[in-house]
């Protein structure tokens, strides 16, 4: 019978593309995906016509740094969130909840194949978001300070899509550890949001100490990039009556930062496939 | 190598709950294995863990003599699987569906094309194979579903209820679908003993998670149906006692159960009363017989096996 229909073996490597393929073609016709870019188109529309409008100092009255720095440094992490969760906060769980895990599972093929391809499809719509936001943003930029892209904002951009990885895995995580996607996604962005913002804050205000087991606190080096000189690692400002309180103020330096964004990565990679593989379909 | 199915001491607990105990069984060779038992006996539970969807608390689940909890893609490698009406990406096509199917199971790139329509003229679902499976009816998903499975021409095919959602024709066709898969094991659980008893040639019942019975149909019929022949006889209006009563003094009936409201089950002996001689006196009662059907030997035995279910 083998001989009549011969069927060739397909190596883990392979199994990763095809998963990548068609979970890539799926995100591509979903309603999610121009759910996603119209957010941008809108973010990145608000920004151009008040900017132009308005013109204020911030944004127009210094120089072209200054322009990034206000425009897509303060957005392009929550850009990120966004789109990691939207594209990876349910990735796994969606598997289970949708019943789509009772087609593709039970083949001939590691989970962890699924699980990889369906990473990097995710990455790659992720990816398409966040270039879509910088190029306006350079293209604003040029309007205004024509013929200078600054190096930090190359650097920045790059910053992000590391920022994206991390997010990515760790969203993707979130997804195996759930089997509702709306949890699962809600859970992603309040984390990504507020909570680790919240504990940054906490930490470095109320306990004083540098949060570096923090993904944002990592994520900061973005923004940071962007301003020079760059921000002191730790800065104390005196508060209170006669400065008897101190309140400290800390910045990730940039390999510092790169190393927690890179140090979630792989522990959150490595966890949400665990679970993945560990993860029974049942209903 | 024969293909084969194999679960060996194979238990699954869900916390406290026994869903499936210490199944042991063993299939071997191309036939069509039937897999019956009540709701919940533990027939989905034993089908995903033979795939992989889920793990056994305890025991082994073998396919072609391949452990599945150890190396799940050897194990598959020629075992095609339709568990529990599973759902397909709603913005892609049978077509890309299937092709994506093919692409895993390694179905040569030249081959691909010539498979997938095969195998959707198969389910009838040509015209269907450009549009988005997410606006599909439950019967069509089933039926690109029942295609995904006869793609990559796999030695062992495992079938979850394959007729859930389809249309009285959709049902005839995945006989007949079922039927023309020669050369290979086919292990398929179903509740509609007829279909079972059409297409398969052996039966496994559980219930409550244990193995009842692992035979063929001939033999498990003839062992459990008891002797002599059963008849289902139904009537115009609703059967009351008297009417049972008088049709139990037929020389030659051994006993008459109610099947429901307008249908009793007659059992009689083959060698005191022929069925065309039963025909003729129950209809003689003149008490609205409307129609006589053979009861399949295989329900008999299925009712006698599985007394009580839950
Ligand atoms: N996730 C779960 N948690 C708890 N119990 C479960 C779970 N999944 C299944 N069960 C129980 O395991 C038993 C076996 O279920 P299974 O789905 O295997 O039955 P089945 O034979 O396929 O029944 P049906 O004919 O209704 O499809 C049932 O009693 C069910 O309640
Ligand atoms: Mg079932």
């Amino acid at each position: 019978m083998s001989d009549q229909h011969p069927r060739t073996k397909v190596g883990s490597l392979s199994h990763v593309w095809i998963s990548a393929k068609y979970n890539f073609l799926n995100y591509f016709r979903a309603r999610r995906f121009y759910v996603m870019l119209a957010i941008i188109l809108i973010i990145s529309g608000l920004l151009t016509a008040l900017v132009g409008y308005y013109r204020p100092p911030g944004f127009v009255g210094g120089n072209a740094l200054g322009f990034y720095g206000a425009g897509w440094g303060s957005f392009a992490n929550f850009v990120v969130v966004l789109s990691a969760a939207f594209f990876g906060g349910d990735a796994i769980s969606g598997e289970f909840q949708n019943r789509t895990g009772y087609y593709l599972v039970p083949n001939p093929i590691r989970r962890s194949a699924i699980y990889v391809g369906k990473w990097i499809a995710a990455l790659a719509a992720s990816t398409i978001v966040l270039a879509v936001f910088a190029l306006i943003m350079v293209a604003n930029g040029l309007f205004y300070f024509p013929g200078s892209i600054p190096w930090q904002f190359v650097e920045s951009v790059a910053f992000a899509f590391v920022y994206m990885v991390a997010a990515l895995s760790l969203a993707f995580a979130f997804s195996s550890l759930f089997k509702n996607s709306s949890i699962s996604i809600l859970m992603s962005v309040i984390l990504l949001l507020f909570v680790f913002d919240v504990v940054d804050t906490v930490t470095s205000i109320v306990a004083g100490i540098e949060p570096w087991f923090s993904i944002t606190y990592g994520a900061g080096i973005v923004s940071n990039i962007l301003t020079v000189p760059y921000p002191a690692a730790k800065s104390v400002t005196p508060v209170g009556p006669g400065g008897r309180f101190a309140i400290a103020q800390f910045n990730a330096t940039v390999p510092e930062g790169l190393l927690i964004l890179g140090v979630y990565f792989i522990v959150m990679a490595v966890l949400g496939l665990v679970l993945f593989e560990r993860k029974e379909f049942t209903s | 190598m024969a293909p084969s199915i194999e679960a060996r001491q194979l238990s699954k607990n869900y916390g406290r709950f026994t869903a499936l105990s210490s199944l042991d069984l063993k299939i071997q060779g191309t036939k069509c294995v039937g897999f019956l038992g009540p709701n919940g006996a533990g027939k989905t539970t034993t089908m995903k863990i033979l795939t992989g969807l889920i793990r056994a608390t305890k025991g082994t689940a073998l396919i072609n003599g391949v452990d599945v909890s150890k190396d799940k893609k050897g194990a598959l490698a020629s075992c095609s699987t339709l568990i529990e009406t599973p759902e397909i990406y709603p913005s892609l096509t049978p077509k890309e569906a299937l092709s994506m199917l093919c692409e895993i199971r390694g179905v040569p790139k030249e081959e691909k094309n010539k498979r997938i329509d095969e195998a959707l003229a198969r389910v009838k679902m040509t015209e269907w194979e450009g549009k988005k499976v997410g606006g599909f009816s439950k019967g069509m998903k089933q039926r690109v579903n029942i295609a995904s499975t006869l793609l990559s021409d796999p030695e062992v095919i495992i079938l979850d209820e394959p007729s859930t959602g389809l249309d009285p024709r959709g049902m005839s066709e995945v006989r007949d679908i079922v039927m023309s898969l020669k050369d290979r094991l086919v292990f398929m659980s179903s509740h509609l003993l007829a279909e079972v008893t059409e297409v398969c040639q052996e039966v496994a019942m559980i219930d409550h998670g244990k193995l009842l019975v692992y035979d063929t149909i001939e033999n498990v019929t003839a062992k459990f149906a008891g002797g002599g022949g059963a008849i289902e006889v139904g009537f115009a209006g609703a059967v009351e006692e008297p009417l049972r009563l008088r049709v139990s003094k037929i020389p030659g009936v051994l006993s008459v159960t109610k099947s429901n409201d307008r249908h009793l089950i007659v059992k009689f002996d083959n060698a005191a009363v022929t069925q065309d001689r039963l025909f003729e006196l129950v209809a003689g009662l003149k008490a609205g017989a409307l129609s006589f059907t053979p009861a399949s030997g295989l329900e008999d035995a299925y009712l006698s096996l599985i007394k009580e279910t839950l």
